[in-house]
């Protein structure tokens, strides 16, 4: 858990998250989160049928990668709120880097609560996730 | 158990942590977690999305006859050609997009829970935009209630349909 006492606003907490991103990886996520949209893992449907240039990650890939940054930042189960955009996709290949950034922190109902900007941008610093977050601090 | 209840296990916490490239062991190690402040495994802060594995009729997993899936097999899409612009090559099924996803936390999720997703629509909105053509936004509030009824998680998601592949 964050330490009241040891972050300040403005503070930052930047992590790679994927390195080079395979499309292994990415059936992956399918076959664990049950979304298996051909988009994500069908090279053939997505680029003959659809027109895109290739498969690409689930959003929800990049969000759970983006949590990856978040919860090593702030601990276990502790944060209240994560949401968040999605601005780009993201392809096999993508090395995506999540950054956090104190924002404010705050007393309510006696916990401390510390609000976060984040964002997750790729190899070539295009912005694939913008967010917030609600972390518990002691 | 209502039919869509997704009964929280460790070792599919353990496959979707491996999924998101997590190797923290309080998504796995039952001796690291039970003796960490949090007390047990917990899940991931996104797994409820894994929710779509216990809806029986979720549209994006094929069925277990594999018949209507817009996949490609001997064709680039198993989609019947049925004259219609929407998903008649099979395209239109898989324009849809995700454009938001907000979660807010009640309590961690833990194995042994049972979750009850309840999913109410939102907002629905409009937009032009120069790499997609116009842009369809709906929103969906689902709640997840444990075994007890208490609130768990609220995951808001947002969907998107484009007229046509995003440019990039």
């Amino acid at each position: 858990m964050l330490d009241k006492s040891k972050i300040n606003v403005g503070d930052t907490h930047s992590e790679v998250v994927v390195e080079d991103l395979k499309r292994t990886q990415i059936v992956q996520y399918a076959g664990a989160s049950g979304d298996y949209n051909p988009l994500h893992s069908d090279e053939i449907f997505t680029t003959k049928v659809v027109g895109y240039p290739s498969v690409f990650a689930h959003g929800m890939l990049s969000m759970g990668l983006t949590g990856k940054m978040l919860t090593n930042y702030v601990g276990d189960a502790s944060l209240k709120k994560f949401g968040v955009r999605f601005t780009n996709q993201v392809w096999p290949g993508d090395t995506l880097t999540s950054k956090a950034t104190v924002m404010s922190i705050r007393e309510e109902n006696g916990e401390t609560l510390v609000d976060l900007n984040i964002e997750t941008t790729n190899q070539d610093d295009v912005t694939v996730i913008t967010g917030s977050a609600v972390a518990l601090a002691k | 158990m209502s039919k869509k209840d997704m009964p929280i296990e460790k070792s599919h916490i353990m496959m979707f942590a491996r999924s998101i490239g997590d190797p923290n062991p309080i998504y796995y190690d039952e001796d690291h977690a039970n003796d960490s402040d949090v007390g047990s495994i917990i899940a991931p802060p996104t797994f409820t999305q894994a929710s779509a594995q216990f809806d029986p009729d979720y549209f994006l997993r094929p069925k277990i006859d594999g018949k209507g899936w817009f996949g490609s097999g001997k064709e680039p899409t198993g989609a019947k050609k049925e004259g219609s612009s929407s998903g008649g090559n099979g395209g239109g099924a898989a324009m849809g997009l995700h454009a938001e996803q907000h979660f807010e936390y009640h309590r961690p999720v833990r194995p042994g829970d049972i979750l009850t997703p309840e999913t109410k629509p939102g907002k629905t909105w409009e937009k032009d935009s120069k790499r997609a053509g116009k842009l369809k936004f709906s929103e969906s509030v689902t709640e997840f209630r444990d075994q007890n009824g208490e609130l768990v998680v609220t995951a808001t998601g947002v969907g998107v349909q484009t007229e046509k592949p995003v440019e990039n």
